[in-house]
């Protein structure tokens, strides 16, 4: 008989084997292996003066580069998973076996978590061997570093959850792999944009001190950065928005960290639901 | 008890209908047919026979297995062959089955026998993106056959299938089918589907036009028979014109007569005697059926 998880897990072992056969776990956990081994070589500047241990100045590197990475990596293995089944013709036969769509989805979110949190084991250990070679302190920054794996792996799900949102919307690989770009920049590049230019326009009047909080607050990638540099105060300064930072409750940033992949797994259901085959 | 209930089923999609008022019943162990052209509506009742989506609120019901349509009943009991199925390039026959079975809750270990069943234990651990269609349809098979389904919906299943597989795939639907399964399965293929089902539904334009056994369609029909006289080259002019039928390649003589009629046209060859070298007896084919009902206009 079929257990309760048996068709999620059943749909994650079949997305994984894909995911392997694609290229994509070697992908994945190359190009986080190349970016750390890149941030550990060029991120060896003299810390000793400033009192941080080595591995704590790697991985306020690593939280600037996850902020824009694990998206980008998180997206582009999403955009695909309703899009790609209806344009293959697989979700027709697959729907009218005995499994709830959300099920389906989740399949194939635990597939995807999975090679995320493979590349980030594999990209984090590297830069984590390289500080403790180099620094005997370091052992010091692997609360920190510990800390970012499991943040860098949440926001991945959520926009794993969203990817899948929009491709549910897009119903074409196409037109969902144009949405997901659209969206990384929207998010990641251009609202913190958008942001500094209201907060220098604003000069320090209401939307600064109410509103902006909260807009850093609301948007996952920004939840994830404040997060890691708030929670490893010694080197939020060197960070640039160390004072962003200080202004806002780190367990509101948690908050939003834990709240975003429910939310988009949540919105990713009622988007897939409307999908006929 | 039926294992299909269709009462009244009406789909339309914006301003057309694709289906209107359509029903029928399909029986334990019963093999129907579905034919209608292309857009006659066959894969959009097909679906919703499947639950992939809903009939229209004016619908008098639909019952599959006793359920309703995608209910998780329905689902565990009724089995699917799209028509041109397709699944992940990347995977092989054996992972995608094992996926199936899984997703079914039966045990992974029959995958070998079930790929071993529709011919493809010797491909089984190749990729499906090297497969051809044939081959594809085959796992297609395979997986319609997991967990003794009580309905098997089959959308044009012998499509790409070579005549020796399209027997073998038949021989399979009958062994089903005497252990109670029913099977609603549509076709291009008419003179495959006449020698190997029960009854015969034909949908034109969204309407059922035609539901019932072959036999029962000829005679309703009532379509003319024709015969086909040879005779000896030197006589063929007095035979055509003693039978009054038509000519042609030098030997041959066409006649046509109503079911009624048969026996006394064919007496007038008989009593001809020696000149008649052959007589052949044709009834309409499936083919002149199914045009007469799909071009009839709905009642």
């Amino acid at each position: 008989m079929t257990g309760l998880f048996t068709p999620i897990l059943a749909g994650a072992g079949a997305e994984f084997r894909i995911a392997l056969r694609n290229r994509w776990v070697v992908i994945a956990v190359g190009v986080m292996a190349l970016f750390a081994t890149v941030l550990s070589a060029t991120g060896s500047a003299p810390t000793g003066e400033l009192g941080a241990d080595r591995l704590s100045v790697t991985v306020a590197s690593l939280t600037s580069l996850a902020v824009y990475l694990v998206p980008l990596v998180a997206l582009l293995m999403s955009f695909d998973a309703v899009a790609g089944e209806l344009e293959r013709g697989t979700l027709s036969l697959v729907l009218t076996y005995p499994l709830a769509r959300v099920e389906l989805l989740l399949g194939k979110f635990l597939a995807h978590l999975l090679i995320l949190a493979l590349a980030l084991a594999v990209g984090y250990a590297i830069a984590a061997g390289a500080a403790l070679w180099a620094d005997p302190r370091a052992a010091a920054g692997l609360p920190a570093l510990w800390r970012l794996f499991w943040t860098s792996e949440l926001l991945g799900a959520t926009f794993i959850a969203i990817g899948y949102a929009l491709s549910a919307l897009a119903r074409r690989p196409g037109a969902a792999a144009g949405l997901v770009i659209g969206l990384w920049l929207a998010l990641i590049v251009l609202y913190d944009l958008g942001l500094l230019a209201a907060v220098v326009a604003d000069s320090g009047g209401r939307f600064t001190t109410q509103v902006f909080p909260w807009m850093l607050i609301g948007n996952p990638a920004d939840a994830f950065r404040l997060y890691n540099l708030a929670a490893s105060e010694a080197t939020a300064a060197a960070a640039g928005i160390g004072g962003a930072a200080n202004a806002i409750p780190m367990s509101h940033a948690l908050i939003s960290i834990l709240l975003w992949p429910l939310a988009a797994l949540g919105f990713a259901t009622l988007a897939f639901r409307k999908v006929i085959p | 008890m039926t294992t299909l209930s269709l009462t009244k089923v009406n789909k339309t999609f914006g301003a057309t209908h694709a289906l209107r008022d359509v029903s029928f019943d399909v029986a334990p162990g019963e093999r129907v047919a579905l034919l209608g052209h292309n857009g006659a509506g066959k894969s959009t009742l097909m679906k919703i026979i499947l639950g992939l989506f809903d009939a229209d609120a004016d619908t008098g019901g639909v019952q599959v297995v006793g359920a309703a349509p995608g209910s998780a009943q329905a689902r565990r009991q009724v089995a699917y062959l799209p028509e041109n199925v397709a699944f992940h390039p990347a995977l092989t026959a054996r992972e995608q089955i094992r996926y199936y079975l899984r997703l079914r809750g039966e045990p992974v270990a029959q995958a070998d026998e079930l790929l071993e069943r529709v011919g493809l234990g010797h491909a089984a651990r190749r990729r499906i993106g090297t497969y051809s269609k044939g081959m594809r349809q085959r796992v297609g098979l395979a997986q319609a056959l997991i967990g003794k389904p009580r309905l098997l919906v089959l959308d044009e299943p012998t499509s790409g299938l070579d005549p020796v597989s399209r027997r073998e795939f038949y021989a399979m639907l009958d062994g089903l089918a005497a252990d109670g399964a029913s099977v609603l399965l549509s076709s291009h293929a008419l003179t495959e589907v006449e020698a190997r089902t029960d009854r015969i539904v034909i949908l034109s334009g969204g309407t059922l036009v035609a539901n019932d056994s072959l036999a029962n369609l000829r005679r309703s029909a009532a379509l003319p028979i024709a015969i086909q006289v040879t005779a000896h080259r030197d006589s063929i002019d007095a035979v055509a014109a003693e039978l009054g039928g038509t000519r042609h390649n030098g030997k041959m003589v066409s006649l046509s007569c109503s079911h009624d009629d048969k026996l006394a046209r064919l007496g007038q060859v008989a009593a001809l005697g020696e000149v008649i070298e052959d007589v052949e007896v044709l009834p309409p084919s499936l083919e002149d059926l199914y045009s007469h009902f799909s071009q009839r206009s709905p009642s």
